[in-house]
């Protein structure tokens, strides 16, 4: 799996949020996106995963030398964001089937099962996600993304929302997902750039 | 398809824990009616004007309703999720199938209540019934791209309605033809145009929702 992020420029409106950001990573490779409060990581994280169109510049996936398309590089990736919400109405397990069978994962019963355990969510599978905490949710979001298995694994401030059992068990997630794969992080956080192999700083 | 069934499934499961759009769309159906019949009161309306009437109430109806199921993406903060599983076009047909059922679930409802309150009476009852599924056709493949497109702005409620009127009007104005046949005001070989009007608009107006939906929901 290779990433190619080649100059991306990204303007709201008039406003220049960041510049000329340009970075490569292949499978093994781990990335912290770097910066102050308001420089665009989050905004960075967005346009590589196509949910925001960049102002210039292009993002571009090969997969086993193929160059992937916008609506095929979508199945190589998870993200997991502040920002991104699971249904609330809906339970733990009813969100993640329907995740789990639109992305065509074969036996995701068991595979949810162990996610879930491993998130210490067991036993809350049934229980709708607003009776969830904002801990909770961040592990269920955890969860979500690590269903696919994903090739890429983009991560918005990795320790958001929880205790130190729950960053344990991210630090070991984000341990095992540079070694098999790529993982994107974005965060200040000392702790969490010890993950990185290198920081790219996005910046106006 | 199997990934637009999938979603239309999770969107009525969501409405079924909420009621939300079915609540508001059929109550908006149950007080127009109750509105126009009593404020028509013993007058007897000619039935050309009762057909009119009865596409009113479908129209502003529907305006109350069609547009939550974007709406209810954008505002909880999952429609990003839903673009990291889905693509554009199964979005689209997942959600144009929903708001269908929903229209016509509120259609079953308040069309024999009208045939009761309002005296209305169909000569040509298939007729009659094609002209709705026509007619709903129409206004769920407007609504629901005015919808996805509204949902990304603040003034949602107001801006759905305003844009929608414009862009469903040539099926509302076909639709109230149509039905006018269907009552016996006008012979139904005279309505072939209407009729016409009717599927040339659906054929139209979902295909561009299809090609350009992925634009209006990656924007």
């Amino acid at each position: 799996m290779y990433l190619h992020c080649d100059a991306v420029t990204k303007y709201f409106d008039e406003k220049l949020i960041f510049k000329n950001v340009s970075f490569e990573a292949s499978t093994g490779n781990s990335i912290a996106i770097i910066g102050p409060n308001g420089s665009g990581k989050t905004t960075l994280l967005r346009i590589l995963c196509n949910l925001m169109q960049p102002t210039e510049g292009i993002v571009k996936y090969k997969h086993n030398g193929n160059v992937l398309l916008k609506q095929q590089a979508y199945r190589y990736f998870s993200l997991i964001g502040p920002y991104l919400e699971l249904y609330e109405q809906l339970t733990a397990r009813e969100n993640l089937t329907f995740f789990a069978k639109m992305q065509d994962i074969p036996n995701y019963p068991n595979l949810l099962t162990r996610l879930m355990q491993r998130m210490n969510l067991s036993g809350r599978e049934d229980d709708p996600v607003k009776t969830y905490s904002s801990g909770m949710k961040q592990r269920l979001k955890y969860v979500f993304a690590l269903l696919s298995e994903p090739k890429i694994l983009f991560v918005d401030e990795p320790r958001a929302n929880l205790d130190e059992e729950g960053i344990d068990t991210v630090y070991s997630i984000l341990t095992e997902q540079r070694k098999k794969g790529i993982l994107i992080i974005a965060t200040n956080d000392s702790e969490d750039l010890k993950f990185a192999d290198y920081k790219v700083t996005v910046h106006a | 398809m199997r990934k637009a069934w999938l979603i239309l499934q999770k969107d009525i499961q969501q409405e079924f824990k909420t009621r939300f759009a079915v609540n508001a769309i059929l109550l908006f159906a149950v007080v127009t009616l109750t509105a126009v019949s009593f404020s028509i009161g013993t007058y007897s309306a000619s039935q050309e004007i009762l057909a009119a009437l009865l596409w009113i109430i479908l129209f502003f109806s529907a305006m109350s309703g069609l547009s939550h199921i974007f709406v209810r993406e954008e505002e909880t903060h999952t429609a990003d999720t839903l673009k990291l599983v889905a693509l554009p076009v199964n979005v689209f047909w997942g959600k144009f199938f929903f708001n269908l059922i929903l229209l016509i679930l509120v259609e079953i409802i308040i069309i024999p209540l009208y045939f009761a309150v309002m005296n209305f009476v169909v000569i040509h009852t298939s007729f009659f019934i094609l002209v709705m599924l026509l007619g709903s056709l129409g206004l769920t493949g407007g609504g629901t791209m005015v919808a996805a497109i509204i949902s990304k702005a603040s003034a949602k409620g107001a801006l759905f309605t305003v844009l929608s009127f414009p862009i469903l009007l040539p099926v509302l104005v076909s639709a109230i033809s149509a039905t006018n046949s269907a009552v016996g005001n006008d012979p139904v070989s005279l309505t072939g145009n209407a009729i016409q009007t009717m599927i040339a608009y659906d054929v139209v107006i979902i295909t561009a929702s299809v090609l350009l939906f992925d634009f209006v929901w990656n924007e």
